[in-house]
């Protein structure tokens, strides 16, 4: 085994085009979990009754937008190799600040923009510890999930504030006129939008695949690293932020116990759509999908009268099957790039 | 410079008192159990049922002592820089287990109810291990998901049913509330686990294997020790020890809905940090995680005894694990800085 042989073999592995262009398109990680969503749905349209009524569509994204919102931000913080998992206490947070404001006479407005400033404040607190202290960001939310929920609990106790104005709670409920679909998903096709041209069509976009993959090596080819995972604990502080000032508004009530274990879900469906937990791999389409996968799939067990805690079940073996499987697939294509190598070597 | 690390690294061969105390005074643990003491003391002078009534005084062991488990299994896994989300679930399943056992077989002995505890936390924990070694897919990931399934399959299993205390024969009540030399039974069974489990981690060549994994798991195995079979068996102790508290807790509380244990990982995982095992793996003790253990569900019921309402006690938590990391780090770069000096000197 010399130095020349294994040069040799890891060109033959590389071989930028020893796949069709079609190929390449079709066999992604993301385009199977929009196969999966597109069967998902088809499936579930023949065999659930009331599932394609435009009420259920309605509901189903009313009820995901949350999720879908907050997977945008949560989508660039594990590609860069760091999770947070305080978005729902953030959540939480943003809607107990905005009860209490609306509770105690100030505008309403302000109440809002207040709501989502507190969320971008709570995210500078997790990047601050990340990034300057230098605290792995696992450890951090574990503590700030905790903390921010603590306190939203704390200021309103078992109390909720349910009175609000009834432009903005309509607003928040109603129609893109003459569809079923929820006015949020504008909202949230805009930010999809500019969240997709940052991560995969700017300098800054690719420094976030350049730090997951490898922090040192992006940081001496002048990504500023810790200024870039401060910016995107920030953001996502301030999505959560703005994503609780809607789930306020939706459901009409300020709690703090709002949006408890709704982190889990967000992760869960971001790793299903394809971001890699160790960094440096996604992509926002697949992540998308991932939300809508789960929360259809969800959505037509429950009409199929379905208990939620097997819809539980359903989602955690998804999300085990889902790296599992990558993982499985990744090993598959190292030992047949492996044994493609050594017959290369021998003919 | 040899001369200097000699003086640095070998031990003074005159060992005065405070060479043996001091250290230990000045380690976490101390630390922990020094602001612990306090705390009681604190609370005791406002309110002294905190600590003089009957009751005060058995809960301030009794209902530690069951969190302290999940802890210690807890540290097992992180000291090999990975993490167990699913350890609530498993409380779950266990303590309601442990109702069925009683109601389905009338006279199975409680010994048995243990076993059967710590062997199906076991197996569920088998069941993560090996996902993550086998896989190769990080614990935050598999464990999320195991999180999910073993509370729902918990939650389909039992239903709107619930355990009730007059389902459990008076033997195993008995445990929650007995005493020996006036200190709790369960408590005296989490000391003896505690203690075992540090023993084993300090001192038996596998123990330390733990550490090494932990510390560059990229080493160990090019270094010939079994990553995989010891990362399986960190979790395979975690979710044995979570199923041995779920059991403790149906004795503690006599009712086990489907909701029992919901969140204790969290809590679990914070008296972990809190008690100095660093969540990169590698460093800490299971000393640390139990005392950590007790602060934490310690400050929880001290609060309303200074009059803070209860609602603000995940919030002190989360400022609690905040700090501890914090202060971890600060303590690691004065080392790091002194070492760095020390060694710019013995160059010159």
């Amino acid at each position: 085994m010399t130095e020349l042989s294994t040069g040799a073999r890891r060109e033959r592995v590389m071989i930028p085009h020893s796949r069709a262009l079609w190929k390449r398109v079709t066999l992604t990680r993301e385009a199977a979990v929009i196969g999966m969503l597109a069967l998902v749905i088809v499936v579930a349209m023949n065999v659930v009754p009331n599932f394609d009524s435009p009420l259920t569509v309605t509901f189903l994204l009313r009820d995901l937008a949350p999720i879908l919102l907050i997977a945008l931000p949560m989508t660039l913080i594990i590609i860069t190799e760091e999770i947070d998992l305080s978005v729902a206490s953030i959540v939480a947070l943003s809607s107990v600040t905005v009860g209490i404001l609306t509770r105690d006479g100030a505008p309403f407005e302000l109440a809002m923009v207040m709501g989502v400033l507190v969320g971008a404040a709570a995210g500078a607190i997790n990047g601050f510890l990340v990034t300057v202290v230098g605290l792995p960001s696992l450890a951090v939310t574990i503590g700030s999930l905790a903390m921010f929920r603590g306190i939203s609990v704390g200021l309103l106790g078992t109390q909720a504030v349910t009175d609000f104005p009834d432009t903005w709670t309509s607003l928040a409920r109603a129609n893109i006129p003459g569809t079923p679909v929820p006015a949020i998903m504008v909202v949230f096709v805009v930010l999809a939008a500019i969240f997709a041209i940052v991560l995969h069509a700017t300098p800054f976009g690719r420094g976030l695949y350049a730090i997951g993959l490898n922090q040192e090596a992006a940081h001496f080819s002048g990504v500023n690293v810790a200024r870039t995972k401060f910016v995107l604990f920030v953001v996502s502080g301030a999505v959560s932020g703005f994503a609780g000032v809607y789930f306020t508004l939706l459901y009409g009530n300020a709690r703090g116990e709002n949006a408890t274990g709704m982190e889990l879900a967000i992760i869960a469906a971001v790793l299903l759509g394809g971001v890699s937990i160790f960094g440096g791999r996604g992509a926002i389409h697949g992540v998308i999908a991932g939300v809508l996968l789960i929360g259809i799939i969800g959505s037509a067990l429950r009409l199929a009268g379905v208990t939620a805690d097997i819809i539980n079940v359903i989602t955690g073996v998804v999300l085990v099957l889902s790296v599992v499987g990558t993982s499985f697939l990744a090993w598959l294509q190292r030992s047949r790039a492996s044994a493609r190598a050594r017959g290369g070597n021998q003919g | 410079m040899t001369e200097t690390l000699a003086k640095t690294l070998i031990p003074r061969r005159r060992t005065s008192l405070w060479s043996i105390v001091g250290p230990r005074l000045l380690s976490r643990e101390a630390g922990v159990g020094i602001t612990l003491i306090l705390i009681v003391v604190f609370t005791t002078v406002q309110n002294p049922n905190f600590v003089f009534s009957p009751d005060g005084y058995r809960d301030l062991l009794l209902t530690p002592s069951i969190l302290m488990l999940v802890a210690v299994g807890q540290a097992f896994v992180i000291i090999t820089r990975n993490v167990d989300l699913s350890v609530g679930s498993v409380v779950g399943i266990t303590a309601y287990l442990t109702g069925r056992l009683f109601i389905d077989f009338p006279g199975i002995s409680v010994v048995a109810v243990f076993v059967a505890g710590a062997l199906v936390g076991g197996a569920l924990g088998l069941i993560n291990g090996a996902l993550v070694a086998v896989a190769r897919v990080p614990a935050l990931v598999i464990t999320l998901g195991t999180l999910y399934i073993y509370r729902g399959l918990n939650v389909a299993w039992v239903g709107s049913d619930r355990v009730n205390a007059s389902d459990l024969p008076l033997v195993f009540r008995e445990l929650g509330t007995d005493q020996i030399l006036s200190i709790p039974v369960l408590t005296i069974v989490g000391v003896a686990v505690v203690i075992a489990a540090a023993w084993y981690l300090r001192n038996t060549r596998g123990g330390r294997e733990f550490y090494a994994i932990g510390s560059d798991p990229g080493a160990a195995d090019l270094y010939g020790l079994r990553v995989n079979r010891r990362i399986i068996t960190a979790f395979v102790v975690c979710g044995g020890l979570a199923g041995v508290a779920g059991v403790m807790f149906a004795a503690r509380y006599g009712t086990v809905s489907s909701q029992a244990g919901t969140g204790w990982e969290l809590q679990a995982i914070g008296a972990a940090v809190i008690g100095g095992v660093a969540i990169s793996g590698g460093v800490g003790t299971v000393w640390g995680a139990a005392i950590g253990a007790f602060l934490l569900l310690t400050i929880n019921r001290a609060l309303p005894v200074i009059g803070i309402p209860d609602f603000w006690q995940r919030a002190v938590v989360g400022a609690l694990i905040i700090g501890a990391i914090v202060l971890d780090r600060v303590l690691a770069l004065r080392q790091a800085r002194k070492l760095r000096e020390l060694r710019d000197s013995a160059h010159d």
